[in-house]
């Protein structure tokens, strides 16, 4: 009984360091739209850099709050050219392309961060009053804390009296409710986007450097801070500060009691939360809807048929790959069977992101369900490989049947924040049930029978089944219903109005896009003998993001061209560099900046140059 | 006997009554036109016939059989067709892909993975759009289209429906004055030659009493007129309340 | 050829063979190591520095067979299905001898799945996983560390001399946490059937709420702690425990916690008393580890961590096996390690004939502050081979297939 009130003191310290991540991500995007993967990495950055200042200054209180406020300063200015290097430069391209270019910087950031840093973790040294404390119900409770507990409300009021008695304020909120109107105004947007990006990247590393008390600068921080970000900003509302605090009060006060009451799925738990909340308010506690009206207005190209000398090249290409362990080495064989899983899993993806219009963070999840599917059923049930090839595409379209009842009435961002919860959540299973899934152990021995041991032999059966499977999604993209998904994208209202089922059109497409992506797990994990958490882990999904959008959402064979791409780029500079993280960073920025359209889009592009009036 | 029959409808949002107790019906063949100032009620009266808002009150029927309650999918499938005040297409095909979207949902083919629809109803498509003059613009993109051919390319997808009744709300809005007689022209001939009843609201009053064969004034959300264009003009109500506040003397 | 290759695999952290031997004319013995290089850089540079320095020496002594050893590494980025897909790399297209290393347990099983299912000797260094040698062990795959099960059993055996009898753990959820947790309540509820488990806190890895977790423990009143928690959990449960009081007049016991990896940066906030098992560093004052930590400073300018213990035996290991061996043909290779006797820096150990594990000891003993920074005292080394489980027990726990 005694052990509430401190515990709840701790939950609210535990909020005001989720909002101080998670404001300048809401502010960013409240104005530009963007869904700044690279704010993690920011806060990364701010608790690096806060420690290399406040290592260097006296002990003393003032001289770090000092400290403090240099840090983010500093990482204000970082923000400041990010956002004129990279993100200037995106604006105008769709947004989840925005979301690559800053997953690129995270990339990027890490490597750099390593460079100058080290790999070891750089804890502050605490002088003696950041480790005093006050007695609360008997307890000790740490006096640092209840500065955060402060600190949160305060910068929450700092903000909104800068955006409610500013000029400058009074024209971000009206950026966040109407952009095109500001432009209108003639307002000098991007002066207005970068001093907003610069005040987000400042929050963040004030976040970071406000950590370096109770934790120390670390490379883990960035994707561990950017998933904590995204759920307090999708509960609270994108875009809503007020939304973003409320949300991390919530949170972090359910997860102080929730380590009491429930201590071994604390991480499900913050996952359900943000599920429940957004099923029964879809704009979070208390967002806006999405104005739709930006969307509608930047049209698909019209998709046509491909031309007869790309239906020649995809012939070649095909038949090069049925003849390539005849040309080949036995490890090459198993990067051309990788990337048959990858064009599973990049077709999938496309199918419901590109004409189903629905974008997911989290498609990783299907894949690792399908491989869990053949695995455990193997490991319980002594299943042979037919069976689990079969099980998992029927297990992975099920559960995303079943996502897809909660979701369907979803779109946009907050859709795809859905599919990052549950990912999460399928990926928490995974990991720390460890009494079913193995946990990170993993399910092992999944090897194919006999006649298929062969890697020639094995490779073989995932071309004819990722080929088969991605022939049948374009056969069905170019049939009614491929076109009745692309109408209920291109216009909802419209598509309703000629009598299109336009939820039962995308719950068909989730279930079609999760069974394809189930089978490429479990071809995958037949291929690499086990199935581990690590195949639903957010980078992963990140991948099959980056493999159609490199590719390009627009055109058919985009996906295939960005898988293939994807897991060749990865797999020569994984083997050649320390360093491939930067580079491979490198390249997403610049193909994003250089290419929106994605490669084959471009490609598209040229080719059609010239013969289309 | 009407194909719609509106009875006592009502609607109010948050105590605010927005339409109350009104009733009409329309003919086959015959154009409706429903006006007012703004915020009478018009879109309110619209939405609740199209399905996107539910009525407090009172009842919708297509034909006898009731659609109020229904959503705007049900009352589509019903046969209503309707076009937007602001157009909405699908951007990402073709002027004759747009109308084949309608004739396949009407067929109820919508459901096939397999068949490709470049071979379903093209040539119905083509007769759709030769009936609404884009049969030239067949192979392009609706996004390059010019504004009156995009509210022309609506009015052949909605027909693609085999509609009973078409709902259009403010058809020219946006339009040329010469565009919108042509085009309002073309719906009262494609409405007389099927046999559709057309109800829609519009601003433009030459339209209206050019092409209405009756037409119902709103106002406040309650019905304050219905006639034919010589009578309405002569109403002194909707002189008072609508055409009094028109600066304009039509 | 040979110069392209060389050129291609000095990017990746090849270490070549001294001119000297290859003049020989003999083609040198090839070792494949994979590991989270990127993703977990912090333990694995400083093993992966440990592993030249032995190969260098070992080459410098004619090498094995009188061929040389060379080592080529890969960065599997924390991803077993990527360590799978380079060992076919280095198998097939390097054609190593022997396929070695991983950091995490998850991609040392699924090396061990690839060894067995391709028939290729794979050494593991660093993952602590039982299921490496017993639940999954198999014929290729042999493991040099003491594993999760010798860490707990040394902690319940000094947990077990202690009068706290009102125990509570607190465990990154995940297969280590758990074992680990399962292991040390069993060993001492088995020696001490007085003391009682009050309560567990489980924090997700690597994202403990540190506050809350030390608050509900503390809500527990226990007399002991065990705690599993490492790396950056651990930092952060240190500074929330030491702030809250919660290690104060309490026993802790420590599971890797006397590692420099993780006792280093928690600085002068480094926990006093804890019983941990770790690498007192040097500390360590036998002639065989001072040779090995001067070469090592001599060579990086930095102390020797755990993982550069590790990595140097690991390579010593793989010499002596495949010199046991007489050969690099696989099914002899196996005959050949098993039992095959090491030197490493901590110790003579040899790899286990019954189980294929390693009986590289652990050293346990107390942290203590000295200055800025933690360290062990009163430590003492334990020999692996006393601290694993009876011959019976093992046979049990190895699937019969693996021998």
């Amino acid at each position: 009984m005694s052990s509430i009130l401190p515990q709840l003191l701790t939950g609210l310290a535990t909020a005001s360091s989720l909002f101080l991540i998670s404001a300048g991500l809401t502010i960013i995007f409240g104005v530009s739209r963007i869904v700044n993967f690279s704010h993690g990495s920011l806060m990364m950055l701010g608790a690096y850099i806060g420690w290399s200042i406040l290592t260097r200054l006296p002990r003393e209180p003032e001289w770090f709050a000092l400290g403090v406020l240099a840090t983010a300063l500093a990482t204000a200015i970082i923000g400041v050219v990010l956002e004129m290097a990279v993100l200037r430069r995106v604006y105008r391209s769709p947004e989840l392309f925005q979301l690559l270019a800053t997953f690129g910087v995270v990339l990027i950031i890490q490597d750099v961060t390593l460079l100058l840093w080290g790999p070891t973790e750089l804890p502050l040294p605490r002088p003696r009053w950041l480790r005093g404390f006050v007695e609360v119900a008997g307890s000790r409770f740490p006096l640092y804390d209840l500065v955060l507990i402060a600190i949160g409300p305060l910068v929450l009021g700092l903000l909104w009296l800068a955006l409610n008695r500013t000029r400058w304020g009074t024209l971000v909120r009206a950026a966040t409710l109407d952009r095109e109107m500001v432009a209108a105004l003639g307002v000098d947007q991007r002066r207005l986007f970068t001093s907003v990006f610069a005040l987000g990247a400042g929050l963040a590393g004030l976040g970071g450097a406000l950590s370096l008390p109770n934790a120390s600068a670390n490379l883990g921080i960035d994707l561990s801070v950017i998933a904590d970000a995204f759920v307090v900003v999708v509960v609270g509302g994108l875009g809503s500060l007020p939304g973003a605090f409320l949300a991390s009060v919530l949170i972090g006060v359910l997860q102080a009691f929730g380590i009491v009451l429930v201590p071994k799925i604390t991480l499900v738990l913050v996952f359900l939360v943000m599920a429940v909340v957004l099923v029964f308010r879809p704009n979070g506690l208390l967002g806006r809807p999405q104005t739709e009206a930006r969307e509608a207005t930047v049209a698909a190209p019209v998709v046509r048929p491909a031309p007869p000398a790309l239906r020649l090249l995809g012939a070649v290409t095909l038949a090069l790959a049925v003849a390539a362990p005849f040309i080949v080495g036995g490890y090459y064989l198993t990067v051309l069977t990788d990337a048959c899983v990858a064009i599973l899993f990049a077709t999938s993806l496309h199918f419901m992101m590109g004409p189903g219009g629905m974008a997911s963070f989290g498609h990783a999840a299907w894949f690792g369900i399908g491989a869990y599917a053949a695995g455990l059923l193997l490991h319980w049930a002594g299943a042979p490989m037919p069976l689990g090839l079969l099980a998992a595409p029927v297990a992975a379209g099920l559960v995303s049947g079943l996502f897809g009842l909660f979701v369907v009435r979803l779109s946009g961002v907050y859709l795809a924040m859905l599919t990052l919860a549950f990912a999460q959540i399928a990926w928490a299973v995974s990991f720390q049930w460890v009494e079913v899934t193995g946990g990170d152990n993993g399910l092992l021995g999944v090897w194919p029978p006999d006649w298929a041991r062969d890697p020639r032999l094995y490779y073989w059966m995932a071309l004819a089944l990722s080929v088969g499977v991605a022939l049948l999604l374009r056969r069905a993209l170019y049939a009614p219903y491929g076109y009745a998904l692309r109408a209920a994208r291109d216009s909802t209202p419209r598509a309703r109005a000629i009598g299109l089922d336009v939820e039962g059109l995308r719950m068909v497409a989730l279930v079609i896009a999760g069974a394809a992506c189930g089978l490429g797990g479990a071809i995958f994990a037949y291929g690499k003998g086990g199935v581990f958490p690590t195949y639903i882990s957010i980078p992963h999904s990140v991948e099959a993001l980056l493999m159609v959008l490199l590719g390009g959402l627009q055109t058919v064979a985009g996906p295939i061209v960005g898988a293939l791409v994807y897991t060749g780029l990865a797999d020569i500079l994984v083997r050649s560099t320390d360093l491939w993280r930067l580079v491979l960073g490198a390249v997403i920025v610049v193909l994003v900046v250089a290419f929106p359209e994605g490669i084959a889009g471009a490609v598209r592009r040229l080719w059609l140059r010239g013969r289309e009036a | 006997m009407s194909v719609l029959s509106v009875q006592g409808l009502g609607k109010s949002f948050g105590g605010v009554q927005a339409v109350s107790g009104v009733s009409f019906s329309v003919a086959p063949g015959e154009m409706l036109a429903l006006i007012g100032p703004n915020g009478a009620g018009k879109s309110t009266l619209f939405n609740m016939v199209g399905g996107q808002l539910q009525p407090d009150a009172g009842s919708v029927t297509l034909g006898g059989a009731t659609i109020s309650g229904l959503g705007p999918r049900a009352v589509a499938r019903q046969g209503v067709g309707r076009t937007f005040q602001i157009t909405a297409t699908f951007g990402s095909m073709t002027v004759r892909e747009n109308v084949q979207m309608a004739l396949l949902s009407h067929r109820r083919e919508i459901w096939c993975f397999w068949r490709s629809v470049a071979e379903r109803f093209g040539a119905e498509a083509d007769a759709l759009l030769a009936q609404v003059g884009l049969e030239a613009q067949a192979e392009r993109a609706t996004g390059v289209l010019a504004y009156g051919d995009l509210k022309r390319l609506e009015l052949a997808v909605a027909l693609g429906n085999a509609p009973r009744l078409l709902l259009m709300d403010e058809p020219t809005a946006g339009m040329a004055p010469a565009e919108r007689v042509a085009l309002m022209q073309l719906t009262r001939r494609l409405a007389t030659e099927r046999g559709i009843a057309v109800l829609f609201t519009e601003h433009d009053m030459d339209v209206v009493f050019d092409v209405a064969d009756r037409i119902l004034v709103l106002d406040r959300g309650a019905l304050i007129a219905e006639g034919d264009g010589p009578a309405i003009r002569a109403n002194p109500a909707v002189r008072a309340v609508y055409l009094g506040t028109d600066a304009g003397s039509h | 050829m040979e110069v392209t290759r060389r050129l291609v695999l000095g990017a990746s952290g090849a270490l070549a063979m001294p001119g000297l031997l290859r003049a020989q004319g003999t083609a040198p013995i090839r070792i494949g190591e994979i590991n989270s290089y990127t993703a977990q850089p912090a333990f694995t540079l400083p093993y992966r520095n440990a592993m030249q320095l032995a190969v260098e020496e070992t080459n410098a002594r004619g090498g094995v067979l009188g061929r040389a050893l060379e080592l080529i590494t890969r960065d599997d980025a924390g991803r077993p299905q990527d360590a799978v897909r380079l060992a076919g790399e280095l198998v097939n297209d390097l054609k190593v001898d022997v396929l070695a290393g991983a950091y995490l347990s998850n991609v040392g099983l699924a090396l061990g799945e690839y060894a067995t299912q391709n028939k290729r000797l794979y050494i593991a260094g660093e993952p602590l996983t039982d299921a490496m040698v017993w639940e999954r062990g198999n014929r290729y795959t042999f493991r040099l560390r003491p594993s999760t099960y010798m860490q707990a059993s040394i902690l319940a055996e000094e947990a077990s001399k202690l009068p706290a009898k009102r125990w509570v753990t607190v465990s990154p959820n995940y297969e280590f946490g758990q074992s680990a947790v399962k292991w040390f309540r069993q060993l001492l509820s088995a020696r001490r059937p007085d003391v009682q488990f009050v309560g567990e806190q489980w924090p997700a890895l690597g994202r403990v709420d540190a506050g809350a977790t030390v608050q509900a423990l503390e809500g527990m009143r226990p007399d002991g702690i065990l705690n599993v928690l490492f790396g950056t959990d651990l930092t952060n449960f240190v500074r929330q425990g030491n702030t809250r009081g919660l290690f104060e007049r309490r026993t802790v016991v420590s599971l890797l916690t006397g590692e420099p990896e993780y006792l280093d940066p928690l600085g002068d906030e480094a926990p006093e008393g804890w019983i941990v098992t770790g690498y007192p560093g040097e500390a360590i004052d036998t002639p065989a580890h001072k040779a090995f930590a001067g070469a090592y400073r001599a060579k990086f300018n930095a102390k020797p961590m755990c993982g550069s213990l590790v990595g140097y035996s690991l390579i010593n290991s793989i010499a002596a096996g495949i010199a046991k061996a007489g050969s690099v043909e696989v099914e002899k290779m196996v005959e050949g390690f098993r039992g095959a006797r090491f030197d490493t820096p901590a110790g003579s150990a040899e790899y286990r004939a019954i189980d294929q594990q390693g009986t590289l000891g652990v050293y346990v003993g107390k942290t203590a502050l000295r200055g800025n920074a933690g360290v062990m005292t009163d430590w003492r080394y334990i020999d692996g081979k006393d601290l694993l489980p009876s011959d019976e027990v093992v046979r049990g726990l190895r699937p019969a297939g693996a021998n």
